[in-house]
Order: structure tokens, then sequence, then C-alpha cells
């Protein structure tokens, strides 16, 4: 085959492709807009006839989907700055300073890596209870404070931190925590920013602990309010379009900003120890 | 001296979080498994009786627990293969050489992995609707009939898997994608000078470079897959006929519909035992290949 030829195929399979990836995210945005009932039809319309924001409307009067979104991104941003300063403390301090027991600590860690979460599941949601936080936020925040792979990737990135930095600041007298503040945090600047994305998206995504750990519709979470409204309104496609919009556009958009962070985090996550 | 102190000190805070709420669950959910815990010790603690291994050998001879674990051995053996396979394929197309605006196509091929999987659940929900959905739609126009995606118990699970290769492939492209990027390119201009064609170059030269990155990514794809849980809690609820119940599904309904701690709790376990097996499985087979 002619160069030119190979280039022909190769990009409308490239097209192809990215058509097929697009595709549902681009007509849930056209679905939201269109009038209730307009989608079920036989064939499906693309556009909407007449655009209209009443899905959103109703979705924010009716709904209430102000308050959900309001809590996903405290939960989220609460989560994501608390995670960020314990991680980062363990990180800097499984690379760089020297503790008793840091060497079995660490492979200790890393093996756990490999037990699924969802193994803690049961007895976390039974010490929850037994500590009254069932339907708070804390019961979301708390336990995700800080993470094995957090730790990890603040830790791969601060070993590259030259020591003569570190011990240079000592010299001068300087205490621990400020050498922390002043020359490591600064360091980790871009990896804080990677696992911080990292963090935030999780945090907004999940689905199967908040499902469990919140009960109380105030509480709700967008997904879980999702999933609720879309067992209670199968026949309303329009107004889930709409709903699924308002939860995915934040995370899209943060990652459309953010993405060169987000995917070292994923190439640094898989070459691990 | 000072700077040991220091380091307990930072390192304790997150150590004291993943204790607590991490490590100490897990050694709980293995004796909680060796329980009879339920709805009444639940109300009090006292009704709680140790039954050892009772609840692992109920789940081995309960058809519902069986059907869940075939369930998700199919979404998995399914669904990791044709994940890999477009993560690879579509890999090898964006880093091409006669590519163009190949950054737009890696944000087009990543952006359903960091989309919320509840909110494109909803979306493919109505895709794959019969009568109004776009795929059935398109399908009509290669002349195949409607096909009752979501509630024919032979097609909800392979809508399932459709869907969640769309939504994961873009995650596997970009550590494929580094690991094209790190394979020498003298490689290939050796390959050239001694007339390899394009796909003697890809099956003498880039496939086994990729081994070692093939075998990380299938772990971690495998161990995901077994997780499956949001898709059939928001795209079927389990149905038609069980024929979409994962052991996630089938751990939740068990530990928080039933309340039923133990049980779940034991399922818990024996879903991390099946992971570790298939990871095992997968370490040996690609070490016995390399022997060769």
């Amino acid at each position: 085959m002619s160069v030119s030829g190979a280039r022909v195929l190769l990009h409308a399979l490239l097209l192809g492709a990215a058509a097929i990836t697009l595709f549902p995210l681009l007509w849930m945005l056209s679905v939201s807009f269109m009038a209730g009932g307009e989608a079920s039809a036989f064939p499906p319309p693309l556009l909407p006839a007449h655009g209209t924001l009443a899905n959103y409307r109703q979705l924010f009067g009716q709904q209430n989907i102000g308050r959900y979104l309001t809590n996903s991104l405290s939960l989220a941003a609460m989560t994501t700055l608390l995670s960020l300063l314990l991680n980062s403390l363990a990180g800097y301090a499984f690379a760089k300073l020297r503790f008793r027991a840091r060497e079995p600590l660490l492979r200790v860690l890393l093996a756990a890596l490999v037990i699924p979460s969802q193994v803690a599941m049961l007895p976390l949601f039974l010490m929850m209870k037994w500590l009254g936080l069932v339907n708070t936020y804390a019961a979301v925040v708390v336990p995700a404070m800080a993470g094995i792979f957090g730790v990890f990737l603040v830790r791969q990135y601060a070993l590259t931190i030259p020591d003569e930095l570190l011990e240079a600041a000592r010299i001068d007298g300087a205490s621990e925590l400020r050498i922390f503040t002043s020359i490591v945090l600064p360091a980790l600047r871009p990896i804080l920013v990677t696992l911080g994305v990292f963090t935030f998206l999780g945090s907004w995504n999940d689905f199967m602990w908040p499902l469990i750990v919140l009960t109380d519709q105030g509480l709700y979470t967008l997904p879980i309010a999702l999933a609720t409204l879309s067992r209670e309104h199968v026949q309303d496609n329009e107004l889930m379009m709409a709903g699924a919009v308002l939860t995915v556009l934040p995370v899209l958009a943060l990652f459309l900003s953010l993405q060169r962070y987000y995917i070292r985090g994923i190439l640094m996550g898989s070459v691990k120890g | 001296m000072r700077v040991g102190y220091a380091g307990w000190a930072f390192a304790a805070p997150a150590l004291l979080i993943i204790t607590v709420f991490f490590f100490v669950p897990v050694l709980s959910a293995l004796i909680v498994s060796l329980t009879d815990f339920d709805l009444y010790a639940l109300a009090d603690i006292r009704n709680l009786r140790f039954v050892g291994l009772d609840n692992y050998r109920q789940l081995l001879h309960a058809p519902q627990f069986w059907r869940a674990v075939a369930n998700t051995g199919y979404f998995v053996a399914v669904g990791v293969p044709l994940s890999l396979a477009a993560s690879l394929a579509s890999a090898l197309l964006v880093n091409s050489r006669l590519a163009y605006f190949s950054a737009f196509f890696r944000t087009a091929f990543f952006a359903p992995v960091v989309t919320t999987l509840v909110a494109v659940a909803v979306v493919w929900r109505y895709l794959l609707h019969t009568r109004y959905g776009l795929i059935n739609y398109a399908l009509a126009h290669v002349g195949i009939h409607p096909i009752d995606w979501l509630g024919d118990p032979h097609w909800a699970l392979p809508a399932i898997i459709l869907f969640a290769v769309w939504k994961n492939f873009g995650y596997n492209m970009v550590i494929f994608m580094a690991a094209l990027h790190s394979i020498p390119v003298d490689l290939y201009e050796a390959a050239r000078l001694d007339g390899a064609s394009r796909w003697q170059e890809l099956g003498r030269i880039t496939l086994p470079m990729l081994r070692p990155t093939l075998l990380l990514v299938s772990i971690l794809t495998v161990a995901g897959y077994f997780q499956l849980f949001a898709e059939p809690y928001v795209m079927t609820q389990g149905g038609p006929l069980q024929s979409t119940v994962s052991v996630l599904y089938f751990m939740y309904e068990e530990g928080f519909k039933w309340w039923n701690l133990g049980s779940a709790s034991a399922v818990a376990f024996l879903l991390f035992l099946m992971i570790l097996a298939v990871t095992a499985l997968q370490v040996r087979l690609t070490r016995d290949a390399q022997a060769r």
C-alpha cells in the first residue's frame, strides 16, 4: 500500500473510533435540550427540534439537584484537600526521612495494594455505625483521607528531591516542618496536582461506598441521586440526560484542563515499585 | 535522631487512617465471615455466634452464588481480552507516524474513562433501548431485527460488556502508548533495512517488546473487571433472570439488602481469592510463554 493510501485508511479508522467514543457523550448533551417525550420516537432524533432548558429547570426546581451538586462538590473538595496533606506528608517521609521500620512498612503497604477495597467495606460500615457516623459526610471523607496509592505516588516523586537541598536547610537550622513547607511542598507541586485530580475524580465518581453509608436523601451525591432518579423516572429520557450532563460535565472539564497531570498519574501508577 | 522522630510524625497520620479504616476492617472481615452476623446481631451483639467455615460451605452450595461467579467469569473472560485489544489497536493507530491530530484522538478515546459511570450507564441504557435506542436503529440498517438488549438474559451481559469496553479502553491505551514510545527506534530501522513488512514489524518487534506491559495491564484490568457492580446496579438491577448479578452485586444484596453480613464478608473474601488465583495464573502463563 502506498503511504498516502495507508494514511487515508489510518484516519478513517481513527475517525470511526472517535465517533464511537464521543457519540454517546454528544448525544447525551443534545437530548438534554429536547422537550419531554421528544426522544422517545423512532427513529430517535439526533438534534432537538426546539432547544429548551426545561429539563435543567425541572432538575434544579423539583428535583433539588443543586443540593446534590453541592454535596458532591464539597465531599470531593474536602477529600482532595485532606488526602493531599496526609499523603504528601507520608510519601515524603517514606522517601526521604529515615525512621524505624520504614522498609518493612513499605513492603506491607505495597503488598496490601492487591486487596480489593470491597473486602473492607462491610466491617467499615459496622465501624461507622458504631461510631454514629452513618449518614454523615465524615463516613465518606475520613476513610479516604489517606490511601496507599497516594502515598506511593508521592513517594516515587519525592525520591527525586536532592538530599543536599534538605541537608543544607538542616545545617541552616530549619525545622523539619519548615523544610517540608518551604522546600518539599514546592518541589512536589506537579505530583500534588496529579494526585489532586485523581482524588477529586475518584471521589466525584465514587458510587458503591456513598450508596451504602449515605442513605439520607439530603446527603446524596450526584451519582447516587442520578441512580435513584433513573430507577424512578425510567421513561423520562430527556430529564435523565440532563442529569447525566450535570454529573459528567464538571469532571470532564477538570480532566481536559489538567489532562497532562492526570495521564502522568496513570503512567506512574502502572510502574509501581 | 531528630529526623527519625520527624519521619514517624509525618508518616503517622496517613498510616493511622490506612490502619484503622483499611487494615482493621480487612482483618475484621475475615473474623465476621466466620460468624453468623445478621440483623439480630446488628441489633444486639450478644446474638452473634461463631460458625467456623459454615458461611463458606453454604455459599459453595448456593446456586445463586455460582450464578454470580459464572456471570462475573463471563464478564472477565470476554470483557478483558476485548478491552485490551481495543486499547492496543487504538494505541497503535494514535501512535502511528502517519497520524495527524494524535493529541485530539488520544483525548477523544480517553474521555469516557473520566466520565461518571452512573451517568454514562444511564446514557447507554437509553442507547440500548429496544424501541427507541440508536443501537437497534443502526442495526436495522444492516437488516438485524431489534434486540431487547437489557431485557433478554442472553444479551444483557454482552451489552454491559460493550458498555464497559467503551468506558475503559482509553485507560490502558495510554499505558500502551507510553510503552510503544520506549521501544528503541533503531530496532525498526534495522528491520526495514532487512526488508521487513509492517506486519512483520508488529509481530516480531512491537508485540514482543510490549509483553511486560501486556502482563501488567492484563493483571490490573482483570482485577478491575472482577469488581463489576455499578453497571448492573444502574442498567439491569441484576436482571433479567439473575443474568447480570455479579459477585459484588451478590455481596451488596446479601450484606445491605438482607443484612447477612457474615455471609457477605465470606463473599468478599472468595472474590479476593478468585482475583489472586487468576493473577497467579496469568503470571505463570506469561512465564511459560517466555521460557519457550
